[in-house]
């Protein structure tokens, strides 16, 4: 397969990591093109085998160097007022409150709980795209599952999240 | 049986699937009378289905336009779509190499790059051929040096093909801005004045290779193509049945078949 197909092939994986790190798709975007960019111009590094994770390991690093340069745009905390938000239809809600979830999870934590929990990456894996440890991949997930249990539960500050029903 | 000593890392090992049959099934038993730690495995696997749930859409999203161009690394916005459309359904044309895919202009088409390459060489044709003067910057009495030239600054060797025996001969060549680099303009000259121009650039991945296509626009006809990293694009203002055999005779010697 040519290389072009091979990585459109996973750009909606690609994307939908990017949705769910970032919280919105301004941002996915954004985190998007600069990984395919980057992967790009370090095209010639690759070595066939794991476009995927190859792809992942790129925007991991994309994704901390975001995080170093532009801090996050809204911070919510018990401060924040609450907007009620009405949309048409019951998923958007259901996206809205777990993107606010998901925004409380320090970042290290949320990759994890992401890779493993929606691109179902092995732990194996997991460690080798965030250059860590497969232990601290297992007990970041740990804390990643019991923080978002805590949230969603409305244990954690559950001042802005109205979970649905 | 060690049952009581499953610990946390366990399960989430198992929701995750990255246990053995053989343990799994272990963790399964253990499940069955120990409540707690079934209703963590509950909870996580809900999370799980929530995540999906709320993201999963974003596979079935159209890619924007802007992430697939930028793919192609040259996007172009005053392509002409109609207008390239227009040709494709005119041609199709393989001439003895890979043909194995179907265009069509829509904004997630991986070759939308491929079908601004015709307009880019049309317009380097126009603009550099009337040129009376100064129609090359190296001519072809310097062939060795101006292929060298142009090697260095695309990346790849260049040779130019000899059009001889179809009736062009090699005036010179210039290099180009290309979308994303440098691109090299040869052009060769008939005699009675008739002018062609070779447009060749180079990408930063390996695109495969493509079939001849062939593009009309202002009167110029453009045979182009893309082996590996290259794309190349012979246009003239020939009629497409003269230019053809000319793009075959270039495509072969590209190749080291002539």
């Amino acid at each position: 397969m040519r290389t072009e197909h091979a990585i459109l092939a996973e750009i909606p994986r690609l994307r939908r990591y990017a949705r769910a790190l970032t919280g919105n798709d301004a941002d996915a975007d954004d985190l998007l093109q600069d990984t395919l960019e980057r992967a790009l111009g370090k095209w010639t590094l690759w070595r066939p085998g794991n476009l995927r994770a190859w792809l992942l390991t790129m925007m991991h690093h994309v994704f901390l160097n975001q995080l170093r340069t532009r801090p996050p745009i809204v911070t919510l905390d018990e401060d924040t007022p609450s907007i009620p938000v009405r949309p048409q239809q019951q998923d958007e809600l259901d996206v809205r409150d777990l993107d606010r979830a998901l925004a409380r999870l320090p970042p290290d934590q949320r990759e994890v709980l992401l890779l493993v929990g929606l691109e179902e990456l092995s732990y194996a894996d997991t460690a080798r795209i965030l250059g860590i440890p497969q232990g601290t991949v297992m007990s970041r997930l740990s804390r990643a599952r019991e923080r978002l249990r805590a949230i969603l539960a409305g244990e954690d500050r559950p001042v802005h999240l109205k979970v649905v029903k | 049986m060690n049952k009581e000593r499953i610990g946390k890392e366990q399960l989430h090992a198992y929701v995750d699937g990255q246990l053995s049959a053989a343990e799994s099934a272990q963790i399964s038993a253990h499940l069955v009378d120990h409540a707690d730690d079934r209703a963590s495995v509950e909870i996580w696997r809900n999370q799980k289905t929530l995540l999906h749930a709320a993201y999963d859409r974003q596979l079935d999203a159209p890619i924007p336009h802007a992430i697939a161009a930028q793919l192609n690394s040259r996007p172009n916005k005053h392509f002409r779509q109609a207008t390239i459309a227009a040709a494709w359904l005119a041609m199709g044309i393989g001439i003895g190499f890979v043909a194995d895919r179907q265009f069509s202009p829509t904004p997630t088409d991986p070759t939308l790059a491929l079908a601004s390459l015709p307009q880019r060489a049309a317009v380097a044709h126009a603009v550099f051929t009337p040129e009376v003067h100064h129609p090359v910057e190296v001519g072809a009495d310097q062939e060795a040096h101006l292929t060298a030239w142009l090697s260095k600054r695309l990346g790849h060797t260049l040779r130019a093909p000899k059009l001889a025996a179809e009736g062009f001969h090699l005036v010179g060549g210039r290099l180009i801005a290309a979308d994303n680099g440098p691109g090299a303009l040869l052009m060769y000259e008939d005699g009675g004045g008739q002018r062609l121009t070779l447009y060749v650039c180079t990408d930063n991945q390996d695109s495969g290779a493509t079939a001849f296509r062939f593009a009309h626009q202002d009167g110029v006809s453009t045979f182009y193509w893309i082996d590996g990293r290259q794309a190349y694009a012979l246009s003239g203002k020939l009629p497409r049945e003269s230019l053809l055999p000319i793009a075959n005779a270039v495509y072969r010697q590209l190749n080291g078949e002539g």
